[in-house]
């Protein structure tokens, strides 16, 4: 240690040592986050302080689309007009045929006693803006606790499955997408009816199935909805479509690479979707006999 | 450096603190911007930028605090770990604080060369946070917002220094 003359104006604690106690807060802060789950309290508070912010940095792309809509042309509104009545004309044909499915779905289901599939409750919402994040794929919706969203809700727009809400602020919430890596969704493949899970690389319009074996029957174009058997997303939803199936010898499994069908690119509606009524109480965790990794 | 002679420099008016507070508050709201696309790896962390500036210019009248809890809300923000971005916004600070007298001394072009590394010391710091927490590494194309940073440090420089300019009306005394 070498020796300074003392200081000719009390500044406080050098830089060096400011740096130390912020470092330190700072690691002691990511512990707690990432480790212990204490931190949602001041992750709620500063989410309050910052959404005037959030909803300020959303307005100008509001503010835009809307002086866009305001120029847009007579010919514009009549082709889409026509379009929207064509499509109108085309669904009210589905619709009818649906229902008449619907009422002989409900005589069959009622002969062979199974409990009736209820159409869940959703809430709508618009997607605020993508986080900032190169490393995590998620996006921040408008409406949050205020609103009834509760953390684990599925997430889907006009197409199908875009991800799932993972933290709930006072008015926004976060869903973090389907491709974000590590997220995992049961799907179960329309053509064949074989169930599997589907995986997010961290890439975006990539996803995979692992550990599929090499016999297993899957092709190209395959589509994939969710199969329901987590309790979280309603069944028969449209997740993903096949795009690339590759199977070697070598390796045990086949390398199966999807395509997800929905997805924040496609608009900013949302609809969150509601508990599914009628699931079975969760069994209680069993004691783990043998402690292992994280999972 | 002795045989260069020394580059005249200007009379400012001292900085007013609410003008550093609403220009944290513009970079705050720069980066929540809906950014998305290319436009999201190249858009540079304007907090970190606009941290570094004052830190650099004015260490007397921003700190530690300041920076880490711009970082904490940049942490919500994007709802990635708490503390990461405080913790390299720290460091930002730290090393803003340490070479403020010696990059003040340089010219604009020089002075990128000083923040070029310490942005990307940042997002290494952001990096290594990450990594630690089990992510994945992201590619070379992270590093871009830095660059860009970088480049847009004159024309920071010329904004934040826009007010503290005197006027140059000569029948005003």
């Amino acid at each position: 240690m070498e020796h300074t003359a003392p200081p000719l104006f009390r500044t406080g604690l050098t830089p060096l040592a400011r740096l130390m106690i912020f470092a330190m807060l700072s690691t002691v802060l990511l512990i707690a986050d990432a480790r212990f789950d204490y931190l949602t309290p001041l992750r709620q508070v500063a989410g309050v302080l910052i959404y005037p912010l959030q909803r300020m940095a959303a307005a100008p792309a509001v503010i835009g689309a809307r002086i866009a809509g305001f120029f847009s042309t007579h010919a514009a509104l009549r082709q889409d007009n026509q379009q929207l009545s064509a499509k109108n004309l085309e669904l009210a044909m589905a619709a009818q045929r649906t229902a008449a499915l619907q009422e002989e779905n409900t005589r069959l289901r009622g002969l062979l006693g199974v409990r009736e599939s209820v159409g869940v409750p959703s809430i709508a919402a618009e997607i605020l803006y993508a986080a900032r994040d190169p490393f995590s794929r998620k996006v921040m919706i408008d409406r949050g606790l205020q609103g009834g969203i509760e953390a684990g809700r599925p997430v889907a727009d006009h197409i199908g499955i875009i991800g799932q809400v993972t933290r709930v602020y006072p008015w926004l919430s976060e869903v973090t997408l389907i491709t974000d890596k590590g997220h995992l969704v049961p799907v179960l493949n329309v053509r064949t009816g074989l169930r599997t899970v589907l995986a997010g690389t961290g890439d975006d319009g990539r996803l995979e199935l692992r550990f599929i074996p090499l016999t297993a029957d899957f092709q190209t174009g395959d589509r994939l909805v969710t199969s329901g058997i987590d309790g979280n997303y309603p069944p028969g939803l449209p997740v993903a479509e096949v795009t690339h199936v590759e199977r070697n010898a070598a390796y045990l499994f086949a390398s199966i690479t999807c395509k997800p069908l929905a997805g924040p690119g496609a608009g900013t509606q949302v609809l969150v979707l509601g508990p599914q009524p009628g699931l079975p109480e969760r069994p209680a965790d069993s004691p783990p006999k043998k402690k292992r990794g994280k999972s | 450096m002795a045989g260069r002679p020394m580059t005249p420099q200007e009379l400012l008016l001292p900085v007013r603190p609410g003008f550093i507070i609403l220009t944290l508050i513009g970079a705050l709201l720069a980066n929540l911007l809906p950014w998305s696309g290319w436009a999201l790896w190249l858009a540079p962390d304007f907090v970190a930028l606009v941290v570094l500036y004052w830190c650099i210019e004015e260490p007397r009248k921003i700190g530690f605090l300041a920076a880490w809890s711009l970082g904490l809300l940049m942490d919500v923000a994007e709802g990635s770990l708490l503390g990461q971005h405080a913790l390299a916004y720290s460091i930002l600070a730290y090393a803003g604080i340490a070479l403020h007298r010696r990059v003040q001394r340089f010219s604009l072009a020089q002075q990128i060369l000083h923040v070029i590394p310490l942005l990307l010391f940042t997002d290494l710091v952001v990096l290594l946070v990450r990594a630690l927490a089990g992510a994945d590494f992201p590619g070379y194309a992270y590093f871009l917002g830095s660059l860009t940073g970088a480049a847009l440090w004159p024309v920071l420089y010329y904004l934040l220094k826009l007010p503290q300019r005197p006027r140059s009306d000569p029948d005003r005394v």
